[in-house]
């Protein structure tokens, strides 16, 4: 009976050359398969979402919660200074106070202008926490703690801070996935608030570690842009809400056609230090709707 | 059996360490390849099949969270666990050489294939930055976590290991 048994077992391995091709064929299957049909992992991103979501979130919040507590420690003595400072700043700021009050009236006739204010608020909005980020160092993507169970879907716009973040590229019951328009794969078409002119806004790996985004494909042609000018989403994108703001120019050159201008821009949001996220609960296609 | 548990849960914590306590950890954005650690320890240590399943794991868990298209990282974890089975032959358990060079060499052509594959062919040409930025950082960092993680790995294969080459005097 044992030597029957054993026998068996022998037999059913498989040659390695043979797995290999196998597996081989098995990616090349799934390769293929998420190139030419609209499937995106779903059963999958259920299954681990399930399985590995709940840890990331416990080790996340552990962490968070350590840097905290060392933040806190470090920052006790710093804190006493600035508070010395920060009293002679008070009445340098009531001075000034006054005066933006002036500027404020000039503000709100602005605001009416361009309804910036009121789109953004008119937006449904859900908190959403960052548990992890991309496990290679090429991108930079991240997941938050927020997935289908709580209404999102696909291509929702991510905002912190005010700015621009990102939008949802993929996800699952407890978790999406969020790129980020500094990521080196993303492009967002832009405009500049004050001419109203179209431009192309290109995350970029390089750029990255300046702390800013670049643009390209700038017509400005009357010479209106300069550093400083408010960037935001423009109307002419189909993933993105149109009037978010992105950033603000922070250098500009023309290109050697003479005809486009480029430059960088630097973001609304901190995109090293975020931790927490709002997810606008409407996507392009619905407002259109 | 119990190592096929065991294989499990190391890529398991792995993939979750990458992406949570190492991400904080990060020097200048960039944190060490766990899973590279796992897929080519498992395949010399075992053999060339381990080392195939293991990276073929390991990569899906990659694409799935953090792929565009599925089946990428598989492919290459996969090829470099293959490998690396293939150094099965020249292993001793006490020797922290070969794994360090192993590991070095697997994730410098692991980055060179991503850059190749995900830059170069959207005409990102600056192939020095990315060097001297992401490449080069990315293999020190990970050799450094290697010399503390590869004797866990050894560690929790160990007695296994032994009973089965009926090899109790092994250090």
């Amino acid at each position: 009976m044992s030597p029957v048994i054993k026998r068996k077992k022998r037999n059913f391995s498989i040659p390695s050359k043979y797995l290999l091709l196998l597996l081989t064929c098995v990616c090349v299957g799934l390769m293929s398969l998420t190139f030419f049909t609209d499937y995106s992992a779903m059963p999958l991103n259920k299954l681990l979402g399930y399985i590995i979501v709940p840890f990331q979130e416990g080790v996340s919040r552990v962490g968070a919660w350590i840097s905290v507590r060392v933040d806190e420690l470090g920052e006790l003595r710093i804190v006493l200074e600035e508070n010395q400072e920060l009293r002679k700043q008070i009445d340098e700021l009531t001075a000034k106070n006054t005066q933006l009050q002036q500027s404020q009236y000039e503000l709100n006739n602005l605001r009416e202008l361009y309804k910036l204010d009121e789109q953004y608020s008119g937006y449904d909005k859900v908190g959403a926490r960052i548990i992890a980020r991309d496990s290679g160092n090429w991108f930079h993507a991240f997941t938050i703690d927020k997935g289908t169970e709580d209404g999102l879907t696909i291509d929702m716009n991510v905002i912190a801070g005010g700015g621009l973040v990102g939008r949802i590229i993929d996800i699952g019951p407890n978790w999406a996935k969020v790129n980020a328009i500094i990521n080196d794969d993303s492009n967002v078409s832009g405009m500049v608030l004050a001419s109203s002119d179209i431009m192309m806004v290109r995350g970029s790996l390089q750029l990255m570690d300046e702390g800013v985004i670049g643009f390209e494909q700038l017509i400005d042609s009357k010479g209106l842009v300069q550093v400083g000018d408010k960037v935001v989403t423009s109307n002419i994108s189909d993933k993105y809400l149109p009037s978010i703001l992105i950033g603000y120019i922070s250098e500009i050159s023309q290109d050697s056609n003479n005809i486009t201008k480029s430059g960088k821009i630097t973001p609304a949001v901190d995109f090293e230090h975020l931790e927490e996220v709002l997810v606008i609960t409407e996507t392009k296609q619905q407002v259109a709707d | 059996m119990k190592r096929n548990i065991i294989l499990f849960f190391v890529i398991l914590v792995s993939f979750i360490l990458q992406t949570t306590l190492f991400q904080a950890l990060s020097f200048g954005g960039i944190a060490p390849n766990l899973l590279m650690i796992v897929t080519v320890s498992y395949g010399f240590m075992f053999d060339k099949k381990y080392g195939m399943v293991v990276g073929f794991i390991s990569g899906l868990l990659m694409d799935v969270f953090y792929g565009e298209v599925l089946g990428f990282y598989a492919l290459i974890y996969l090829y470099i666990g293959a490998a690396n089975g293939t150094f099965h032959a020249i292993f001793f358990q006490d020797d922290i050489k070969l794994p360090l060079v192993l590991i070095a060499v697997s994730d410098f052509i692991y980055s060179i294939v991503c850059y190749v594959l995900l830059f170069l062919l959207r005409g990102r040409f600056d192939f020095q930055y990315y060097l001297t930025n992401i490449i080069v950082p990315e293999i020190v960092y990970t050799m450094f976590v290697t010399v503390f993680l590869y004797p866990c790995i050894l560690l929790l294969n160990r007695t296994d290991e032994d009973t089965e080459r009926g090899d109790h005097t092994v250090v």
